[in-house]
């Protein structure tokens, strides 16, 4: 013991006179194992506390303090009563002692065990003796925390102090600079305010020494290790303003006064101050400030270039008009909700009258906003705008933008806005029919609103479709969307009235519109068993000769339109079912049959061949999750026999197979499978015909990688298997190949790229995640050792295959290696590289790494040398990443501005349009850099 | 309206925007040459926004393609512009920024000259025989708080 105490002295004494701050830490120690008490250590330290020299005694209580923010936690309530008393009585001493005694302080209060009353005469002593705003910011952040230290544990005996708790608040903060202080200020402010502590007469100090800092005006300095944001400061100083409706009275003409400021980020900010008090006023609040407020919020919305502002006035037109809907009225008060919307009223409904003139917008805009924000609110202005709307609709056929109001109540509207809709489609103004095309999607979408008049509005929907003055595309697409819309509700009245016509219609001269409305119906089992033999009729007779009127696109279009009902569809087994039994087996034998005949069907060519498949293999995908049993009888004896016929008709067919075979779960056992891979093999090394010979080679892959063991490189790669770098190995050695270089490159890009009929996860191949990164990371060595060799073009065909192939994150972290490469690739007179190349370079320029800043030099007087390339392709790329740069950090790109405005002079009079226009478009953005106004 | 400066046209009248010229088969061929025409030289001037609204200048119809002529071969452009009010302060600021815009994007071998639609202006040919003289334009262009202004006229910025 007696060692103990004389090792403390020791600690002391260094600590004290020796300076050593280590000491500290060792004496913590020493206290939390109970080698010492910290009463033992107030003893040590008396003669240091009692010295006259301040700063010994600083010295002393800062050894006090450090060890108490260790160890508060192992403290006995006697013991912190002591030092409580303690500590107040050092706030009285000298200036250089009084950051060590906060710090204690602050720890003090941490204590689960603060006696009662402490935190009282804690806060008494602090808001008495330590002017807050004469400390150094690190003291002042000291008083915030203790302040937050109590208000968490003793909010009770807190409010016991009543209004003074919040005056001495006010005291403290008053003049707080930092924005870290501040963000602690406004912390203790808000728990001020939500936890309901008394603030007296001091309710107007308490605003005024918050909502001076509004609005917030604050740019994190450079390099900024706090991470304060403005943001933050924002948030949590509206949190404040905004907290009570006490408020109110002070912060509704601050708002107001706010909104005439010039700056935007201001008016920004006070607007959405503004939409925040919507939440918590009621018409107490608000009824005196309303017509004050509404100028403002009127001239921010009508004058505004700045689409921020606009946003963020009508989010608070909104608010206000929530908020008043929401308030109780008393009985002799008139509902201010009325008032409110007599004055928007008022200034919005006249420029309704004039559709052409620019005010006609934001007025419709707040109209709508106030009347999304409550039934009330959008009954009001409902009743003054529909009449004024639609009487200005019946004079005026060509007005074309008046119905912007997707309103949620309509109901008393419902019979004049649907015939106005139904009008409206009608006419033959392409804008209008869109306009209402949406109405009524949203119309339907509220199920019940139309469905007295579903029955006349297939009629008009029918018509819709079938009109020929409904042929521009966006007008068709949107009559399409409205009709999947809707016949998701209504599946029974679409199947009904609209296919049936559609059917009828479909040996007329608009059957294309008709396919594609039935693919765009068919969103429900029921739907569906109606539309697909339609569909599939339409097949048949094309296929029979019968339909000789139907053209290759349009059979292409109805295997579209099958395709597309297969994705809709999803997991549905019902839809699944359907396709079972009636789609796949009719289309497989259409196909085949198709192929016997040969070459005479010269209106079934390889494309739509290929749709089919795309179709089946999805239709497959799709089915075969319920049931695996269907395909061996369906699919493969006829088409095995196919495989052997050398016409190339027919071996075209093989591509359903593929569609067929490779889309497979794989646990899905393949009878035969050996014999169809040498099949397989011999038809794709065999055959002449490219179609065929590339789809064996893709079948047989698609089975390969399948296979439990096991052409192509990128089936084993997928798998990681070991066989692939063997291959890659002999693709490498190609590369140095006169002939063959260029093919084998190309071949790089067959590995990196997604194909999307085999080999992909929908066909349930077997393909390891990161595949491409790994292929990355061991090939690109041997890539970029090789590339010093003769044939450098190949090699750099290949690497900018590969990187241009990569995910874009890894693409950034490898760039610093390969960037000297790409650089030269882009003076490699290949175009396919040189396009290649720019086209990877392209989004890394938007986002560039700091590597890149070394080789700008580089960079610029490449893509300039681009600039007169023959190629049209590679001169848009090169202007694309000229205009890129022009975004990086000003200083890194100024000094290449004046060359470079002189460089793009010449694409400006390119003999190519679409060069031209990029190149106004790079020189405008380099005109500006570096220049106001930009 | 209190507060804020009050607009000199605070509600005019707004055009539809044309779309974006569509691409035809000659535009992809790299062996066929595309002349300069009306349409392209609309297409620069269009976009450029108006000094006071947010709206660009072909919504204000200030610029109209069929005021725009240009003849590629004798390498001259003619662009006439109306003032949405006759009395309208901005006149010269617009005029410039269409003249700006079309000497940074036109090949260096075109004579520009960019005039206001005769009879829709009150100060007409002043105007005019401003924007005709180079070197008061390359004046106005030293003035920085001009070039500011111009330079927004011309930003594409995010609407």
């Amino acid at each position: 013991m007696a060692a103990d105490s004389a090792l403390l002295l020791g600690l002391v004494e260094e600590f004290v006179t020796g300076q050593q701050d280590s000491k500290a830490e060792e004496t913590a120690t020493g206290v939390k194992n109970g080698q010492f008490t910290i009463l033992q250590l107030v003893e040590a330290l008396g003669l240091s506390l009692t010295s006259s020299e301040p700063q010994t005694r600083g010295r002393g209580v800062q050894l006090l303090s450090q060890v108490l923010q260790q160890c508060y936690g192992n403290l006995q309530e006697s013991e912190v009563e002591v030092l409580v008393t303690f500590y107040e009585n050092r706030l009285k001493d000298h200036y250089v002692i009084m950051p060590h005694v906060l710090e204690g302080l602050k720890a003090l209060t941490k204590c689960l065990v603060l006696p009662p009353g402490s935190a009282v005469s804690i806060l008494k002593s602090v808001f008495q003796d330590a002017h807050v705003q004469s400390l150094m910011l690190a003291q002042r952040s000291c008083v915030y925390c203790i302040l937050i230290n109590l208000m968490d544990s003793r909010e009770e005996e807190l409010k016991g102090l009543g209004s003074d708790f919040v005056f001495g608040f006010v005291q403290s903060m008053d003049g707080e600079r930092d924005p870290r202080n501040l963000l602690l200020a406004f912390q203790i402010a808000r728990k001020i305010i939500t936890q309901g502590y008394e603030m007296g007469k001091f309710t107007e100090e308490f605003f005024e020494v918050t909502s001076c800092y509004f609005p917030i005006d604050f740019t994190p300095p450079p390099n900024d290790p706090h991470g304060i944001t403005q943001e933050e400061l924002i948030l949590s100083l509206r949190a404040v303003l905004t907290g009570s409706q006490r408020f109110a009275e002070y912060l509704l003409p601050l708002i107001v006064e706010k909104l005439d400021s010039d700056v935007q980020s201001a008016k920004v900010d006070s607007l959405q101050t503004l939409a925040a008090c919507g939440s918590l006023y009621g018409h107490k609040e608000l009824s005196e400030f309303l017509p004050g407020l509404w100028s403002s919020l009127r001239r921010e919305v009508f004058q505004t270039a700045s689409e921020k502002v606009e946003t963020a006035g009508l989010s608070a037109v909104s608010a206000l008009v929530a908020s008043l809907s929401r308030s109780v009225l008393s009985s002799d008060s008139e509902d201010v909700l009325h008032v409110f919307l007599d004055l928007i009223l008022k200034d919005c409904l006249h420029h309704l009258a004039e559709p052409d003139l620019k005010l006609v917008w934001p007025s419709a805009k707040i109209l709508q906003a106030a009347s999304n924000a409550s039934y009330r609110a959008s009954l009001k202005v409902m009743s003054a705008v529909m009449p004024s709307l639609l009487e200005q609709y019946n004079t005026q056929t060509q007005v074309s933008r008046e119905r912007q109001h997707p309103d949620n109540v309509l109901v008393e509207f419902q019979k004049p806005l649907c015939s106005a809709v139904f009008s409206a489609l009608a006419e033959s103004s392409a804008g209008l029919q869109i306009t209402a095309t949406r109405l009524l999607t949203s119309l339907g979408k509220q199920s019940g609103e139309v469905s007295n008049d579903v029955p006349l509005l297939l009629l008009l929907l029918v018509k819709s479709v079938l009109a020929n003055h409904f042929c521009s595309l966006s007008s068709s697409l949107a009559v399409m969307e409205c009709c999947g819309a809707l016949a998701y509700i209504y599946p029974e009245a679409f199947a009904m009235r609209m296919v049936p016509r559609l059917k009828e219609a479909i040996f007329s001269a608009v059957r294309r519109r008709c396919v594609t409305a039935l693919a765009s119906v068919s969103s429900q089992p029921s739907l569906v068993q109606e539309s697909v033999p339609v569909l599939l009729q339409i097949l048949t007779s094309a296929h029979t000769g019968m339909g000789n009127s139907f053209s290759s696109d349009e059979v292409t279009s109805v295997c579209h339109s099958l395709q597309r009902i297969a994705e809709q569809a999803g997991q549905d087994p019902e839809v699944g079912q359907i396709f079972h039994d009636i789609v796949i087996p009719r289309l497989l034998g259409l196909a085949i049959q198709a192929a016997l005949q040969g070459e005479t069907l010269s209106h079934w060519p390889a494309h739509q061949v290929h749709y089919a498949s795309l179709m089946a293999s999805r239709a497959v995908r799709l089915f075969l999750d319920g049931d695996v049993s269907f395909l061996p009888e369906n699919a493969f004896p006829s088409n095995l026999q196919l495989l052997k016929v050398n016409s190339c008709y027919q071996t075209r067919t093989v591509c359903l197979l593929m569609a067929c075979v490779c889309s497979l779960p794989r646990s899905v056992e393949i009878p035969e499978v050996d014999r169809l891979l040498v099949e397989l093999e011999e038809l794709s090394f065999t055959c002449l015909h490219p179609f065929s010979y590339t789809s064996a080679a893709k079948c047989f892959a698609g089975l390969i990688n399948k296979r439990p063991e096991g052409r192509t490189i990128k089936t084993l790669l997928l798998r990681y298997h070991p066989l692939s770098t063997s291959l890659t190995d002999k693709l490498f050695s190609l590369l140095g190949d006169s002939e063959l270089a260029s093919h084998a490159a190309d071949g790089f890009y067959l590995l990196m790229s997604d194909s999307p009929d085999v080999l992909n996860r929908g066909c349930h191949a077997n393909v390891r995640i990161m595949y491409r990164q790994r292929f990355f990371a061991e090939n690109s060595a041997k890539l970029v050792q090789s590339f010093n060799s003769a044939r450098k073009a190949a090699y750099l065909k290949a690497l900018s295959h590969m990187v241009n192939n990569l995910p874009k994150q890894v693409q950034l972290t490898e760039l610093p290696a390969l960037l000297p490469l790409l650089l030269e690739a882009l003076s490699c007179p290949d175009q396919g590289v040189q396009l290649s190349t720019l086209s990877c370079l392209q989004p890394v320029l938007l986002d560039p790494p700091a590597a890149l800043t070394t080789q700008l030099d580089g960079l610029v007087a490449r893509l300039l040398a681009l600039n007169s390339s023959p190629s049209m392709k590679v001169r848009i790329a090169s202007l694309r990443c000229i205009l890129a740069l022009s975004h990086l950090p000003d200083h890194l790109v100024l000094p290449f501005r004046a060359k470079i405005l002189q460089a793009l002079a010449v694409p400006l009079d390119d003999k190519k349009r679409l060069v031209r226009k990029e190149a106004v478009l790079a020189r405008g953005e380099w005109f500006l850099l570096g220049n106001p106004g930009r | 309206m209190s507060g804020g400066t009050r607009l000199e046209n605070a509600n005019p009248l707004v055009f539809q925007r044309s779309g974006e010229r569509l691409l035809t088969a000659t535009d992809e061929d790299e062996n066929v040459a595309d002349p300069i025409d009306d349409r392209e030289i609309f297409d620069l001037i269009r976009s450029i926004n108006d000094p006071e609204h947010p709206l660009s200048l072909e919504e204000l119809n200030v610029v109209e393609q069929l005021r725009v002529n240009v003849n590629d071969q004798d390498s001259t452009v003619a662009v006439e512009f109306t003032p949405t009010i006759p009395h309208c302060s901005m006149a010269t600021l617009i005029g410039l920024s269409i003249k700006v815009k079309l000497l940074r994007s036109l090949p260096g071998r075109f004579k520009i000259d960019v005039h206001i639609t005769p009879g829709t202006h009150a100060s007409e040919d002043a105007v005019n025989k401003q924007l005709a003289d180079k070197e008061r334009v390359a004046a106005a262009l030293e003035n920085s708080q001009l070039l500011e202004v111009v330079n927004q006229c011309l930003s594409s910025r995010a609407m």
